[in-house]
């Protein structure tokens, strides 16, 4: 199977700006990362699983190493582009003031294209009424937001998804419903998705493959499927 | 006005400063320091716009306001201290505030170029954008960090950093002009500008006294948002890299 990601020795470490003190994050991570996996990560929080997420879409840069997606430096990818190419998923489902439609069509808008699926396909996809598509995005519930957000990060058509402890904030029929949309992506439109989620339970049913990290490293790995 | 005049004026000070001293609140220093300050200062002003008026050569007056750009720019950079190299670019905003709108009120003969015109009209203008430019890096750092949620989900979508921090920037741009629009709208309902005193003092009569600050109004308007947009879009920037990530 090809690999999406492919980490050799990646490292992370940030310099207090005040004390200039330096803090390693991340320590030399190499992983591969199929295509069409589900990879889950878990680990105890502060153990670098999040920071791990921003290097691969480049909101935050590898200190050391290198990250190749598809055979290319992802240094030398167009960035916005990029991000377009893998979609993020965080913790809390951010709306813009507005309606769904708008929040929806947030990423297209930016650069000024029209998504390949229509708004209905969108909201479908993510197991909402298009009927809501008119509706105030921040008056819709926890569990319905997120889903909102899932259909926005779609709208990008993106190949991969990052998807950053999604369910952490939702009650637990929510945070289901939210695992088998995730499941689906995976199954029927062949998606990469990299979860970090401090869930063991939830990272065992939805990976094919799980890391445990901790101090940023990996020490562990199981393969479920 | 005779110096005895103004050593009675003076002593109203000083009786202020008995009442703090007595009644132990601690005024006196700041009163004594502010009063000796603001006299020596307005006093070498004073006799330098004479020295200039008297001249009457156009680049005595040039060179005074560019001293009033450099003095305006260090004192607003005070408050941009966490935002790296940033006095350039209120030399730069400040300087093309002044410049765009006295270039328009000398181009346009509203004002004639000499220096009793230029150096106070300039000093006003000045002074405001001085103020906006402060005001600007006060608010963009608060403005960028309080929303940073929000611009991690835009970036994450594919938003450049100028997209993913235009509302952050149009809070800022906002309140920086408050104070500006705030005295348009109650100007003359609650006090007469001090341009317009000083002329009505000066014996001009009060309508043409008001078109003086009417005009002046306008320019420090046009100035103010100049400037504050000058600086905000240049200081949103210091909290992106070129990658489009954010920093804070």
């Amino acid at each position: 199977m090809e690999n999406k990601y492919v980490l050799e020795n990646v490292c992370y470490t940030v310099t207090d700006p005040k004390s200039g003190e330096k803090r390693e994050i991340l320590h030399d991570i190499s992983l591969l990362i199929p295509d069409r996996q589900v990879l889950t990560i878990t680990g105890p929080s502060g153990s670098g699983k999040s920071s791990l997420l921003f290097l691969l879409n480049l909101m935050r840069d590898a200190t050391g190493g290198r990250i190749l997606l598809d055979g290319h430096d992802i240094r030398s990818l167009n960035v916005l582009e990029l991000r377009r190419k893998v979609g993020m998923v965080f913790q809390r489902p951010y709306m813009f003031k507005g309606s769904v439609e708008y929040n929806v069509l947030l990423g297209p808008n930016l650069r000024g294209a029209r998504p390949d699926r229509t708004t209905d396909e969108l909201l479908q996809m993510v197991g909402l009424d298009p009927h809501m598509l008119q509706q105030e995005a921040t008056s819709l519930s926890g569990g319905e937001q997120q889903r909102v957000t899932l259909a926005r990060t779609l709208a990008n058509e993106p190949e991969i998804l990052l998807l950053d402890e999604v369910t952490a904030s939702l009650d637990h029929a929510s945070a289901l419903y939210i695992e088998s949309l995730i499941a689906r992506l995976n199954r029927e439109h062949g998606m990469t998705i990299i979860w970090v989620t401090h869930d063991l339970g939830q990272a065992r049913r939805a990976g094919h493959r799980r890391l445990e990290m901790v101090e940023g490293r990996i020490v562990g790995e199981e393969v479920l499927r | 006005m005779s110096y005895m005049s103004l050593l009675w004026a003076l002593s109203f000070v000083l009786v202020a400063v008995v009442i703090s001293f007595k009644e132990n609140l601690g005024l006196e220093r700041d009163l004594l320091i502010g009063t000796v300050r603001a006299f020596v200062q307005l006093m070498v002003i004073g006799y330098v716009l004479k020295i200039i008026f008297d001249l009457e050569k156009w680049p005595y007056t040039v060179l005074m306001l560019l001293f009033m750009v450099l003095v305006a720019a260090r004192n607003a950079e005070k408050r941009g201290r966490s935002i790296q190299h940033v006095f350039p670019v209120l030399l730069l905003a400040i300087g093309a505030g002044e410049f765009v709108t006295l270039s328009m009120m000398l181009g346009l003969r509203i004002i004639p170029f000499q220096p009793k015109y230029v150096i106070p009209i300039s000093g006003m203008i000045i002074g405001n954008a001085m103020v906006a430019s402060a005001l600007t890096l006060n608010r963009i750092q608060a403005e960028i960090e309080s929303r940073r949620e929000e611009i991690l989900v835009l970036l994450a979508l594919g938003a450049t950093a100028r997209q993913a921090s235009g509302s952050s920037l149009q809070a800022t741009l906002k309140s920086a002009l408050i104070p500006t629009v705030d005295s348009m709208k109650t100007v003359g309902l609650v006090q007469l500008p001090g341009m317009m005193t000083g002329l009505i003092i000066g014996g001009t009569s009060p309508v043409e006294a008001v078109k003086y600050q009417v005009l002046v109004m306008f320019m420090l308007t046009a100035a103010v948002a100049l400037t504050s947009m000058v600086v905000g879009f240049f200081a949103y920037r210091k909290f992106f890299t070129p990658r489009h990530q954010l920093i804070v």
